[in-house]
């Protein structure tokens, strides 16, 4: 009895040894700030000074800051535009390399190479193939007859062009996900549809389309949280603007704790984000949950 | 039929590799052949000021410098960290084990602008403003990856476990002689991820990093935007330079980032 209970204690012991270095970091960097921010957004800070405990103050100002409207209503077009955008060629490039091919391999590499090149890089070749009076972009518009558009003057077109590099960036990972969900649907329910005298495009949606819908669900979470996020190629590409026109949420708030010093206000815009971010991954896991019951 | 998949999938190869050789083509390129009358889609003549120019002018060496020590570091503690850490809340029972993975999952979604205000007054009050270490710290809270560790080592019988245990081996030793060696799969996963972020970080280095000479590449780049404006060839040059790592790490590990990737997918 006494070996099992101490053996018991040592493990309890090493456990926690083994997870303290984790839990350290998670709690001093990740628990801690989560608990500050709340703190932090009722207060009015300006440079390094002294904060004024201001109470709800920043959210009232929120509620009545053009900038903030903008910036939300950027942040879900960006949103609205880019995600369905990204599923779709996701989508479209998992099913032409779902089958087999030469050099498929390499094909889906250079498909998801622009994953893993930099935020800023990506931008800063948006930002010269789109560059207003040089660029590529416009270069071949005006020798098709196309005219020049102006992304770099101009609200739409500027969100356009982000969503362009967005859909470059994004795809391969929509891709890889979707390839991975293709290999996951039982042959036979191909098969049955084959001999039922199935068409292709009734295959496609009849059976693969829904079979994968948790995976376009998971995706569109996914895809709506991260575009919520979008800070590298919008700070560097437009920098917000023209205007204000594409300022995101995050980059407002970047700007506004770190530009404009006021930390408080800062906090305030974080705390609706973390707001809008939780309900998003509730809304997921209560989907989830109902689909394991189903 | 699959003449015409082929035939779409390498337009679509060559499309999403078109700005990759734009890049290129702008690098080697004088900036009056990009600006100037006639639209070529190849390099008209190779210079390679655009290269020296900026390595001449700028400490862009000392930014590879930095990238590079934290990026080195990061990985190191990050995956040290996330494998003990996998392994204790996947087959070690301690009190509160549930209730802390729970929470340090709950930390995936959250943005890096959330709790960048007071992750800033941290980094003050620790006195890292401004230095490699202000970096890499607060960044080694990666839920990711611990979460990949702990759903690869749930994997692992028991019985190896218990069998060592009845040697008397210690868990530190089991730990080392009996879980990590089957984990080389999930420790090149790690890697090369945390690597990749470490490497592409913009947002929190712009935050922390304030004297030119500390710069990353990434907040180097950015510096470079402003100080060339319209003219592209060297930021081009310095952008594709700073690529040349994270290339080579993609083309060698090319299957553990789909792999990972696809396993991050599918729950």
């Amino acid at each position: 009895m006494a070996t099992v209970r101490t053996r018991r204690a040592r493990e309890a012991l090493t456990g926690l040894a083994f997870a303290a270095p984790a839990v350290a970091v998670f709690a001093v960097f990740m628990f801690w700030p989560l608990i500050q921010v709340f703190w932090i957004s009722l207060q009015q800070t300006r440079g390094f000074g002294i904060a004024k405990w201001v109470g709800l103050q920043n959210y009232q100002e929120i509620l009545s800051d053009k900038i903030f409207w903008t910036a939300l209503w950027n942040t879900a077009l960006y949103t609205a535009i880019s995600v369905p955008l990204c599923l779709v060629a996701g989508l479209a490039a998992a099913l032409l390399l779902n089958r087999r091919m030469p050099a498929r391999g390499l094909i889906r590499a250079v498909y998801y190479l622009p994953a893993v090149i930099s935020g800023v890089s990506s931008a800063l070749i948006g930002a010269w193939l789109f560059n207003e009076d040089i660029g590529l972009v416009n270069r071949i518009l005006d020798v098709v007859g196309l005219g020049p558009v102006p992304w770099q003057s101009e609200g739409v077109p500027a969100l356009f062009s982000l969503v362009a590099i967005s859909l470059w960036i994004g795809l391969g990972f929509n891709m890889v996900v979707y390839l991975a969900a293709l290999q996951g649907i039982p042959r036979e329910v191909f098969e049955a549809a084959r001999c039922d005298g199935a068409s292709r495009w009734a295959t496609l949606r009849r059976i693969t389309i829904p079979q994968l819908g948790p995976t376009t669900f998971f995706l569109i979470v996914i895809g709506i949280i991260n575009s919520f996020q979008v800070f590298d190629i919008v700070y560097v590409m437009t920098g917000g603007g023209p205007g204000n026109s594409t300022t995101m949420l995050v980059t407002y708030a970047y700007s506004a704790g770190f530009e404009q010093r006021q930390q408080g206000y800062a906090s305030a815009i974080g705390v609706v984000l973390y707001l809008i971010v939780l309900v998003m991954t509730i809304v997921q896991w209560r989907v989830n949950k109902r689909r394991d019951v189903a | 039929m699959t003449r015409y998949r082929l035939a779409f999938a390498i337009t679509g190869a060559v499309a999403m590799l078109f700005p990759v050789y734009w890049m290129v083509v702008t690098a080697i390129s004088s900036s009056a052949d990009m600006r100037g009358p006639g639209l070529h889609l190849w390099p008209t003549s190779v210079r390679w000021e655009n290269l020296t120019d900026p390595l001449s002018k700028f400490p862009y060496g000392m930014w590879a410098v930095n990238s590079v020590f934290i990026a080195v570091v990061a990985v190191v503690l990050t995956v040290v960290i996330n494998l003990i850490a996998g392994y204790a809340f996947a087959k070690l029972r301690f009190p509160g084990r549930n209730v802390l993975f729970i929470l340090i999952i709950s930390t995936l979604m959250v943005p890096v602008q959330v709790v960048m205000v007071p992750q800033f007054h941290l980094v003050v009050d620790f006195g890292l403003i401004g230095s490699d270490w202000g970096v890499i710290v607060p960044r080694l809270a990666e839920a990711f990856g611990l979460f990949m560790a702990r759903q690869f080592m749930m994997a692992i019988p028991d019985e190896l476990i218990e069998a060592a245990q009845c040697d008397g081996s210690s868990q530190w030793r089991i730990f080392r002689t009996v879980v990590l060696p089957l984990c080389r799969p999930l420790i090149a996963v790690l890697v090369i991820f945390t690597f990749m972020w470490r490497w592409n970080e913009f947002a929190w280095p712009l935050i922390v990093l304030k004297d030119p000479e500390s710069y990353t590449l990434q907040v180097g780049l950015l510096f470079l935007k402003n100080q060339y404006g319209q003219d592209y060839g060297s930021l081009m040059a310095m952008s594709l330079l700073s690529m040349i790592p994270m290339i080579i790490v993609f083309a060698l590990f090319q299957r553990h980032f789909v792999e990972g990737m696809a396993r991050s997918g599918i729950k």
